[in-house]
């Protein structure tokens, strides 16, 4: 058992975040709390992308040597190469994940100046309040 | 000139999203006209796109010459021509109306919304017109990012609801992004058409199941399939009216084209009909999200909120075309697809108009509108026809493929939940013409002496609420008759041929 573990023991790390991951944006009542697992959420996503690139014994960069057409062409073993495409595509991931983020905070601000919390809870008392009073309040940003 | 085209669909708005701030930046009345000039370049593409699907078939586009499948291809075919066009007349609409709705929602940030705008409509068109798997979740990024963006900026509760949005929409997208992940793994290739090509001889392998099971949900999420549509009520309730006609009729759209995408043409019908259960699956959550739709919104007395549960039983109607499995229920599916975002764009135009205007949402004040607001109140008016399936409306039309799939299909429970879904839909909007055309004037409940009388003013809305209303009104009114022609030419060739 403990070898099946540690023989794919990253993929097991990125179940684990992610599973913290999913807790914590599902189970937390702050809101950063919240953001903050929707961070090691996606981050565990980048882990097992870039796991897949992985080769073991001795696998290198895929740089082609003599791939030129005068030596005519030339069979490529597969598995002496590393796979850079999951990178790269982890690279656009990342992006994302950052201005995601960025707008989450953004809009995290936006509650904080409106309610002076993040927890969620009294969030929704003190939007009960006001409903209860109808007051519907125009968005005003500077307020 | 004319082979670039499927490049710039993309491009066209991309380029001009950011050259947005900078006109803005010198004169911010020139953004609206500088935007509705950038969508026409899409617009055209898109129809003459669809009219070349027609004459000559499916075709590829090479971005940067490199071919598939290790390049990104831009593939066009009946279904993604459909939703091109669908998308830049609803786009194009939306943009007229945000003159007088989106200036007043955004003062002094008109250059940065209406960035966020045509940010909006390109993740939309490159969800649709990509043929590349990966591409297909940064273009659902940069949707609902800029839908958080546009979001946030509405009334009271709105920046709660975008970041509940945020939490869920990126669950969503990560959970396509592993299902990418799966697929990669199992088959090394990104490309939709490459993939369909090697994924039968794996269709047993577990990689592939569970890259399957993350697509659906993730897919589901962000087209709020019940159980999955807890964000969407509130988003779209308390976005801004300019928003929430845009993002309202297209993302539950894009997204359910993206379930058919995956379901009909990544794996191949017969993997939903004898591999996974997933036809069951679906079926009865669409049973569910029209039951719980329709009563949530009976509930309802803000007309907005009641539209956004409405909403959530159409999504139902969709999934549920597409679950029977059959040519009838998907030709449905499809053209409830048109037909929906037709819909209910007029409908938030409408609810945008009103609020405009400084009337309330809530059915009471509805009261004696159509003196205030007759057009608009037509408008309405012919919606609701169209939402309850009276025939000249388009309604009747996608509703009466879906229930012949379900007849087809001998699910007798699905079939009963679409007639009585379209009595809810009934009573929901007949309670409120009632309002609007039947109750008696002010004056007379008022108990006032009819000499005098309260004089109703008629409010003006601004010519660039009223002609979209009147052409999204319109486009209902047409697309009823049409829609024999509509499937003979384009949504027969795009439902599989195994059917």
């Amino acid at each position: 058992m403990t070898e099946y573990i540690l023989a794919k023991y990253n993929y097991w790390i990125y179940v684990v975040l992610m599973m913290i991951g999913l807790y914590a944006m599902m189970g937390k009542r702050n809101l950063v709390k919240k953001l903050i697992g929707m961070n090691i959420f996606q981050t565990s996503i980048i882990l097992l992308f870039v796991s897949t690139g992985v080769k073991k014994g001795g696998a290198t960069v895929p740089i082609l040597m003599h791939a030129g057409h005068e030596h005519g062409a030339q069979l490529i073993q597969v598995s002496d190469y590393l796979n850079p495409l999951p990178h790269v595509l982890m690279l656009t991931a990342i992006v994302v994940s950052i201005a995601t983020t960025g707008v989450a905070l953004a809009t995290l601000i936006l509650i904080y100046k409106r309610y002076h919390t993040l927890e969620e809870d009294e969030i929704l008392a003190i939007r009960r309040e006001s409903r209860a009073y109808k007051t519907p309040r125009i968005l005003n940003p500077t307020d | 000139m004319s082979d670039q085209l499927p490049a710039l669909i993309i491009v066209a708005p991309l380029l001009g999203a950011f050259l947005t701030p900078i006109i803005g930046w010198w004169n911010r009345h020139l953004s609206h006209p500088w935007v509705l000039m950038v969508l026409t370049i899409p617009l055209y593409a898109a129809y003459s796109s669809l009219f070349k699907v027609i004459k000559n078939g499916p075709f590829g586009y090479n971005l940067g010459g490199w071919a598939p499948p290790w390049g990104i291809e831009y593939r066009i075919d009946y279904l993604s021509a459909m939703m091109l066009v669908l998308i830049t007349t609803i786009g194009f609409l939306a943009a007229i109306n945000a003159k007088s709705a989106g200036n007043t929602e955004f003062k002094g940030k008109e250059a940065q919304f209406y960035t966020l705008f045509l940010l909006q409509i390109t993740g939309f068109l490159g969800i649709v017109i990509t043929g590349d798997l990966f591409n297909v979740f940064v273009f659902l990024e940069i949707s609902s990012l800029s839908g958080y963006g546009l979001i946030a900026h509405g009334e009271e509760g709105a920046p709660m609801a975008t970041f509940n949005y945020i939490i869920i929409g990126t669950i969503g997208a990560s959970f396509y992004l592993l299902g990418v992940g799966y697929l990669y793994m199992a088959t090394g290739s990104l490309n939709i058409a490459d993939l369909a090509t090697l994924l039968p001889a794996l269709y047993h392998s577990k990689m592939v199941l569970v890259g399957f099971a993350f697509f659906t949900t993730g897919v589901a999420i962000k087209m709020g399939l019940f159980p999955l549509h807890i964000w969407m009520p509130d988003a779209y309730t308390t976005a801004p009216n300019s928003v929430s006609t845009l993002i309202a009729p297209l993302m539950t759209k894009v997204a359910a084209y993206l379930l058919i995408r995956i379901l009909f043409t990544l794996f191949k019908p017969d993997f939903a009909l004898s591999v996974v259960p997933i036809a069951t699956i679906l079926g009865w959550l669409a049973v569910a999200a029209i039951v719980v739709g329709g009563v949530k919104a009976l509930a309802q007395t803000d007309i907005k909120r009641m539209v956004t549960y409405i909403m959530v039983a159409e999504v139902g109607y969709i999934v549920m075309g597409i679950s029977v499995m059959n040519r009838a229920g998907l030709t449905g599916a499809i053209l409830h697809i048109i037909n929906d975002a037709c819909m209910l764009l007029c409908l938030f135009l409408v609810i945008g108009a009103i609020s405009f205007k400084g009337h309330g949402r809530e059915i009471y004040h509805f009261q004696n509108l159509n003196k205030k607001m007759p057009l608009t109140m037509a408008a309405f008016v012919i919606v609701a026809l169209s939402m309850c399936g009276i025939p000249p409306a388009c309604g009747f039309f996608s509703k009466w493929y879906l229930i012949m799939g379900t007849i087809v299909a001998k699910q007798w429970v699905f079939t009963a939940t679409l007639l009585a879904s379209s009595l809810i839909n009934a009573v929901l909007f007949f309670r409120i013409i009632e309002k609007a055309y039947l109750a008696p004037p002010e004056d007379v409940a008022a108990g006032l002496d009819h000499t005098e009388a309260v004089i109703i003013t008629r409010d003006k809305v601004p010519l660039t609420m009223i002609v979209p209303i009147l052409i999204s009104a319109a486009i209902i009114l047409i697309l009823g008759p049409l829609s024999g022609k509509i499937i003979e030419t384009v949504i027969q060739h795009a439902v599989p041929a195994i059917f």
